[in-house]
């Protein structure tokens, strides 16, 4: 096509009901003016010539085996899950509450989504013994307090990080399988440790400045006598 | 829960009372308990809760798994009534000993 073709208009039919057009195909024929391009190419409307066939391809020979019945191919899933919607309340720097498992209670300061919608939570680790850990938003309450985190780079962590590591399946003789036992237990290693003195040094700087916030983050958050959930404002 | 924790110990989830099943006056159902949350008074005040899981909690003779607490979940279905019961739902249904005891109901899945 040589001239760029022009953004097209809305179509020249407005419809009265679903499926019926205001004008006749006659009529449509002249507003749209084919009449004219006609006559300006001569009486007939301008064609390109039609492309040539592609060569067929070399002769395909036919299959040996034929199954006996059609099977149908399933059509390739092709959705891409997305992360979990993330609640308007929590923004990165956001301090929230660790409602269960190990630390449970401790207030915690958010990094940053996942690519697999759990949240990236820190302690800082120094504060409160929480390292940097995934934690599923459903378990967290958002605070209104939030922590400075321009000076953090959480970039470098993703939900691989996070995976244990698969054990080596060796085949067990007798006499090895006692001695295996006692590899399980894993120290940390010392690039996680890195990693998270990387993350806290910044954190706890932008902690620090703030009056309270380093007794607030270390201190655990519980319910007393006589305090409704449900009217607390967090 | 045997933490082997030592320090503090926090309470994040709030008490509430069993206080029977749903019934009518001569026939009871027993998939369905009624809970009274400590604090909650009104229908109103309800909503903050419903979907909420809570566990009732009980200890028996016998060690599993290491501990002789053992625990049926469930959650916070609807209200009932006016004046902030709930109906609840557990995994199996509650034995009727528990009629009068202490279901704890947690704060997640939480939606602040």
């Amino acid at each position: 096509m040589s001239p760029p073709k022009k953004e097209r208009t809305a179509s020249r039919n407005p419809s009265l009901v679903r499926g019926i057009g205001k004008f006749s195909r006659s009529n449509m024929y002249h507003k749209r003016g084919i009449w004219a391009i006609k006559a300006k190419h001569g009486g007939s409307f301008p064609r390109h010539e039609p492309k040539p066939a592609s060569a067929a391809p070399a002769a395909v020979k036919p299959p040996k085996f034929y199954p006996a019945d059609d099977v149908k191919t399933p059509i390739p899933n092709r959705r891409k899950p997305k992360p979990t919607k993330l609640r308007a309340s929590i923004t990165p720097g956001t301090v929230l509450i660790l409602l269960a498992g190990r630390f449970m209670g401790k207030r915690v300061v958010f990094l940053k989504q996942l690519p697999s919608g759990l949240l990236l939570v820190t302690g800082p680790f120094k504060i409160n013994g929480v390292p940097l850990r995934r934690v599923n938003q459903a378990y967290v309450i958002a605070t209104s307090t939030k922590v400075d985190i321009s000076g953090v780079n959480a970039d470098k962590f993703d939900d691989k990080y996070f995976t244990k590591e698969k054990k080596k399946t060796t085949k067990k003789g007798e006499g090895e399988f006692f001695e295996t036992d006692k590899e399980d237990t894993k120290a940390l290693p010392q690039e996680k440790k890195d990693d998270q003195k990387a993350v806290d040094s910044q954190l706890i700087k932008a902690i620090e400045a703030v009056e309270d916030l380093k007794v607030y983050l270390g201190a655990r958050f519980s319910l007393r006598s006589g305090m409704k959930p449900h009217e607390l404002k967090f | 829960m045997v933490k082997g924790r030592q320090g503090e110990s926090v309470r994040l989830y709030v008490r509430s009372t069993i206080l029977g099943y749903k019934r009518s006056k001569s026939n009871q159902h027993e998939n369905t308990s009624l809970v009274q949350i400590e604090g909650v008074n009104t229908k109103e005040e309800v909503a903050w809760y419903c979907g909420k899981r809570m566990a009732y909690i009980y200890k028996a003779k016998t060690k599993t798994k290491g501990t002789r607490y053992r625990c049926i979940w469930g959650k916070v279905a609807r209200p009932h009534g006016n004046s902030g019961i709930i109906r609840a739902k557990f995994n199996s249904n509650l034995p009727p000993k528990s009629m009068g005891g202490r279901v704890r109901v947690f704060m997640y899945p939480s939606n602040i």
